[in-house]
């Protein structure tokens, strides 16, 4: 028989193009096949430097979701009530003079009845600065109900972060510690990188109450208790401690750990780092024997020893109360293991594995370079340890203090910006923490007037508090207030329940981008509904009387808004990966992209930045109109991409600055920069020379280049805050010192939680509840392919998940005599919900866990109303409460960390019984919605 | 029934080697897989009631989810297991065709399906032991893995991208792709130094995909020795102890 002869070079497209991925928030890069005008094929563009040419199961798919049903087509206006899912398509003309009206008479009366939030907004450098622009302090993204704690935790400890602010020494390091990362997180920069550490033989260690993922790869999984991870880290660094596994030089050269803290207990400096009179930290010198300026290069600061200073008071370094924490009692192993559920044994090998890397493997990189006081080093040496951490530290409502004790973990280590450690990404580090203050005081937000600055910043200090003389919070969030201080990205979750209690005020337009908070992103998602369609009793109106979304499809959030401004899927549209935004930057250098249209939109559909630009002009927004009140960027999102400078020379984008786009970070506006940037493939990296890869918080090349590129103001080294002193400077604020003190229903919670020392305290809910009543953790994770996406419509991923379960410990189940599929009802102290279970040994034998946004409500995402995700699947969220129980006299604070107010979604306890279940149908659920049908059943040629 | 090619002497074997320590189940090799060959050599691959209660659709690669603990583990462990056809050296899908539809290739090995002579008798996919094939009810033919034949000769890319669509898109770097009819190949140096082993051997159908296991667990790749247990009634001399040791000359 003869083989048939196939054409094994076939050309199946006729163009590729280069963009940006968004299917999640990675961004990497990718090469888009096109056919007569049709996406045939994605793949990872191998140039790139986030994926380096892979792409990842959901970047894969993306091409079902730009052809997806559930695409909006058109402007809506709501026509019926709330939720009913009653809109008649209007033009755009008609959309964008109503929105004008709405928002043009909040900025005339108050600007900050406007509330703006985004969600998986991919251009805060735009959104943030609209805000700004528009005069309230009402702005931020999602971070603060995903990240925040970890950014803030970051940031505030040594000027970086995990996630985009920083990565793995992949190539050098030889012992990796992956704290609570979800399996969905960091999807191809981690992926590539735990790679290279399996092809190195490199040990991986997760500490995770779940072993899927990530953690399915890794060498040793430690099953944690939720919540537990900031004991754990504290056990380790007490085991390192006691065992004199401690980088004393680093410490002394690096950090403040040397810094003199003023003991005076009850006195208004109690705490604070003596200080000479130039306002500059002081250290005691051991060889000259008296108090130095902290700032001064030819010193040797002791870490020990109790000091009198020149007026008599008595100071110690700070090192020493560090110390004293850790290696008391209740940081020690044993004392630790039951409640982190953890053998002493196994904390003890593990500090003693992560001090055998560290210093016994020493690693040194024959690399010269400079450091902060001009001294040259001819090698740079490394500690080959490095960690990562993420959602499963952040989600809890001690995460700001655990992250900042794993970051306590790597310092004292030595082990940050070194060969083998922790890296930063350019253009972090920044001072520790940044320098910006949240705008938005009393007095700064006026009519027709935009702020004086950005909505969010760096709080150091109860001055810097968005208060008015009561104390009463300006943002509706209440981000900034003396009940989340260090909110640095924003409250979102509490804005909705905030807005319909008129606590601390009302609003006028609920202004929402890519935000899905009538369902997934919500607490409490009844209720939430409930606060969306509620009424004022005296005018009939609704209590959020105008809410404008924009979103590319028909998310739950849809039926719950007034006026609908449908957005393009990603491969329609310009955008910018910007520096003044969430960066894609390499430890090697800093990076950004574009996103360039590779399909015209075939629906009447905007880019929401562009609308966003058009809303600005038509509003009389100063930076967005020409002096004689014509639109400044009326070739939209791209034009503003180009001729925007932030300041002088500085703008969205880095690369190909200046008229002949010869310049990189730094340049005049060039007209031709998103031509070089296609021609680049839609990115730009610009990767350091060696001598300023590593020790940049110190190395005086880097800074001043730094500086040079506008990332930091001042080339000054940036000097680790393991002490924080603003933190004591809140807690003697709640004992009454200084001008600006809480009232005094928050002194008790701000004295207990705002330690300046890292440490761990019991999650907030957690501590309220009776662990006999509700004995479980309750916890989620999104599956690897639907990571920070809209995934579970895809109809490619729907088929490979498009339902969840609820996984339980065997053991547990076995007792219980649960078998796989068997219904269970869930209850917590807010609610319940009726599901599905499966039995697993890989999970932590007090938690339950299920993957999150699977669940759909049934009519929504152009799904047929009896998809397997409306009615099998299911949301925890129902089980989680927006407020904590009553305290303090009748005040129900948020679910929230109390330093940054991060979501405490992961604080959840519950219990599960057995159900009798006769429906097959998982329970709440809820009205099934009118599905909008206009593209339904479309399909991509 | 078809026949099978001779072997050569030098039989290239085109195939892949997956490695099993190192696959997270992504998904990226089978949402790769399917993009691709929906438009290439065997588009389309279908994909049925996409929106509705029950959506399935044609595959040539799956990843499986498998959590298992051998008697000598402590903990058990979740082993992501992507499946797909194996390439077999004597394959029975092949020579159980009727029509010749389904056949190997002489010059690489690869096995294919000729969509112009398949009958959808899926007598193929019954004699499959590692359920690799899928029927396409829609267009009423079998689906099955090219190795991407229609990428990996393909000169319109470039050589560094003339792999199967699953190798270049993954991002752990766990799929290789290469002639394992070679001893000296990348692949075959791979399989011989990580034990890459045959699924069912016992079949007797050899397939050219090789799997590597797990590797072995962390108490054989790192050994220290922790510390006596702390006493606990010591805590001030503890912190006494670590200053005396920390209290040294130290420099900026």
């Amino acid at each position: 028989m003869t083989q048939p002869k196939i054409d094994t070079s076939l050309k199946t497209w006729d163009e590729i193009k280069t963009t940006t991925c968004y299917m999640c928030a990675c961004r990497c890069g990718i090469k888009v096949y096109l056919k007569d005008g049709t996406v045939k094929y994605i793949e990872g563009n191998r140039d790139h430097p986030v994926n380096k040419g892979v792409i990842c199961g959901k970047g894969a798919s993306g091409i079902m979701q730009h052809y997806s049903p559930a695409r909006l087509s058109k402007p809506m206006l709501r026509v019926g009530e709330r939720g009913s899912g009653e809109f008649r398509e209007i033009e755009w003309e008609e959309a964008l003079t109503l929105a004008t009206s709405w928002l043009a008479k909040v900025r005339s009366e108050d600007p900050k009845r406007l509330a703006f939030f985004t969600g998986r907004d991919q251009s805060q450098g735009l959104t943030g600065w609209w805000a700004t622009q528009f005069g309230t302090p009402n702005y931020a993204a999602h971070g603060g109900f995903c990240s925040v704690n970890m950014a803030a935790a970051g940031l505030y400890t040594f000027g970086g972060s995990f996630w985009e602010f920083g990565e793995p020494d992949w190539k050098h390091t030889k012992y990796f510690l992956l704290f609570g990362v979800a399996e969905d997180h960091a999807s191809n920069p981690i992926k590539i990188g735990l790679g290279k550490l399996k092809a190195r033989g490199v040990k991986i260690v997760s500490i995770n109450p779940v072993r899927t993922g990530y953690s399915a790869i890794a060498d040793e999984w430690i099953g944690i208790r939720p919540g537990t991870d900031g004991l754990f880290a504290g056990a380790l660094i007490h085991e390192l401690l006691r065992n004199r596994k401690v980088d004393l030089d680093y410490l002394a050269r690096y950090t403040n750990a040397a810094w003199l803290v003023i003991r005076n207990p009850g006195q208004a400096d109690d705490g604070t780092f003596a200080r000479n009179a130039n306002g500059e930290p002081l250290i005691y010198d051991a060889v000259i024997g008296r108090p130095l300026s902290a700032h001064r290069a030819d010193t040797s600061p002791k870490l020990i020893g109790e000091v009198t200073l020149v007026d008599g008071r008595r100071a110690v370094p700070s090192f020493m109360l560090l110390a004293e924490r850790f290696l008391s009692d209740d940081y020690s192993p044993a004392k630790v293991a039951e409640t982190c559920g953890i053998p002493a044994d196994t904390i003890r090998r593990i500090a003693a594995e992560l001090a055998k890397t560290a210093f016994e493997e020493e690693l040194c990189l024959n690399i010269g370079w400079r450091d902060w006081a001009g001294r040259i080093h001819d090698k740079m040496i490394g500690r080959p340890v490095s960690m990562y951490a993420m959602r499963g530290i952040s989600a809890h409502s001690n995460g700001f203090q655990t992250c900042r004790t794993l970051h306590l973990l790597q310092i004292i280590l030595g082990t940050i910006d070194v060969p083998g450690g922790f890296r930063y990404r350019p253009p972090f580090p920044k001072p520790a923490p940044p320098g910006i203050k949240p705008a938005g005081k009393p007095g700064q937000v006026k009519p027709n007037t935009a702020l004086p600055g950005p909505p969010l910043g760096f709080v150091t200090a109860p001055e810097d508090l968005l208060i008015d003389k009561d104390g009463k919070p300006q943002r509706i969030d209440k981000a900034y207030s003396w009940e989340a201080p260090f909110a640095a990205h924003g409250m979102m979750h509490t804005v909705i329940a905030n807005a319909a209690k008129r606590d601390p005020y009302g609003i006028d337009v609920l202004f929402l981008y890519m935000a899905n908070m009538s369902w997934n992103s919500a607490m409490n998602v009844a209720e939430t509904t409930g606060h969306l369609t509620a009424k004022d009793e005296a005018t009939g109106d609704y209590v959020i009387p105008h809410i404008i979304y924009s979103d590319a499809y028909a998310s739950e959030m849809v039926h719950y808004a007034d006026l609908i401004l449908p957005d393009t899927t990603y491969l329609e549209r310009w955008d910018c990966i910007s520096l003044l935004d969430r960066p894609i930057s390499e430890a090697d250098g800093p990076a950004d992209a574009i996103r360039q249209p590779v399909v015209e939109p075939d629906r009447d559909v905007r880019p929401f930045q562009t609308v966003l630009l058009d809303l600005g002009a038509r509003l009389g927004l100063t930076g967005m109109t020409n002096e004689d009140g014509t639109p400044r960027y009326p070739g939209g999102y791209a034009d503003y991409m180009v001729n925007h400078e932030r300041s002088p020379g500085i703008g969205p984008l880095a690369g190909w600055r200046g008229k002949e786009g010869v310049f990189h970070g730094r340049g005049d506006v060039n007209p031709k920069q998103l031509e070089r940037y296609i021609e680049n493939g839609c990115h730009w990296f610009y990767e350091l020379p060696d001598h300023v890869k590593y020790y940049r918080h110190a190395n005086r090349d880097y800074l001043e280049w730094a500086t040079s590129f506008g990332f930091i103001g001042r080339p000054d080294p940036i000097v680790f805050q393991l002490y924080l002193e603003p933190l004591q400077k809140f807690r003697l604020a709640a004992e009454g010192h200084g001008a600006i003190t809480p009232p005094e229903e928050y002194r008790k919670r701000l004295i207990t939680y705002f330690d300046p020392l890292p440490g761990w305290y019991e999650p907030l809910e957690e501590s309220l509840r009776d662990h006999k009543e509700f004995p479980l953790h309750a916890i989620t994770q999104r599956p690897m392919a639907m990571y920070h996406s809209w995934g579970s419509q895809n109809a490619w991923l729907r088929q490979i998940l498009g339902r969840n379960w609820l996984y339980l410990a065997r053991s547990r189940g076995e007792a219980m005599g649960l078998s796989d599929g068997d219904w269970v009802n869930v209850i917590s102290a807010t609610g319940r919900i009726k599901v599905q279970v499966k039995l697993m040994d890989g999970v932590n034998p007090h938690t339950v866990w299920t993957w999150n946004a699977i669940g759909k409500r049934s009519g929504a995402w152009a799904l047929a109303p009896d998809a397997p995700e409306a009615k099998k699947g299911f949301l925890l969220n129902h089980l989680i409460a927006e407020l904590l129980p009553e305290r303090d006299g009748g005040y129900r604070y948020s679910n929230s960390d109390p330093v940054t107010g991060q979501a405490a979604w992961y604080d959840l306890r519950v219990r599960i019984e057995k159900a009798e279940d006769g429906s097959g149908i998982s329970a709440p659920q809820f009205p099934t919605l009118k599905s909008f049908g206009w593209i339904a059943g479309r399909r991509r040629a | 029934m078809t026949s099978l090619p001779t072997p050569s002497s030098n039989q290239k074997k085109l195939g892949l080697v997956i490695d099993l320590d190192t696959c997270v189940g992504c998904q990226a090799c089978a949402t790769s897989c399917k993009e691709w060959n929906t438009q290439g050599y065997s588009a389309p691959l279908n994909d049925r009631q996409a929106y509705s209660a029950s959506p399935e659709g044609t595959w040539l690669n799956r990843i499986h989810g498998y959590e298992v603990k051998a008697p000598e583990d402590e903990q058990s462990r979740i082993v992501h297991f992507p499946r797909s056809c194996l390439h077999c050296e004597e394959p029975a899908c092949v020579t159980v065709c009727p029509t010749g539809a389904s056949y190997k290739r002489a010059e690489d090995g690869i096995v294919l399906v000729n969509p112009e002579t398949c009958i959808g008798c899926k007598l193929c996919s019954w004699a499959c032991p590692y359920g690799a094939r899928e029927y396409d009810y829609d267009h009423g033919v079998m689906k099955k893995c090219t190795l991407c034949v229609d990428r990996i000769y393909n000169d319109n890319f470039a050589v560094e991208d003339r792999v199967p669509a699953c190798v270049k898109a993954c991002p752990t770097g766990a799929r290789h792709f290469g002639d394992l009819g070679d001893a000296e190949s990348k692949v075959s140096r791979l399989v011989a130094e990580r034990g890459g082993y045959d699924l069912l051997p016992e079949m007797g159908y050899k397939p050219v995909n090789k799997y590597l296991p797990p590797r072995k667990r962390s108490s054989e790749k790192m050994k220290a020795t922790p510390s006596e247990p702390e006493t606990m009634s010591e805590g001030k001399s503890r912190v006494d102890d670590f200053f005396r040791w920390a209290d040294r000359l130290l420099s900026r």
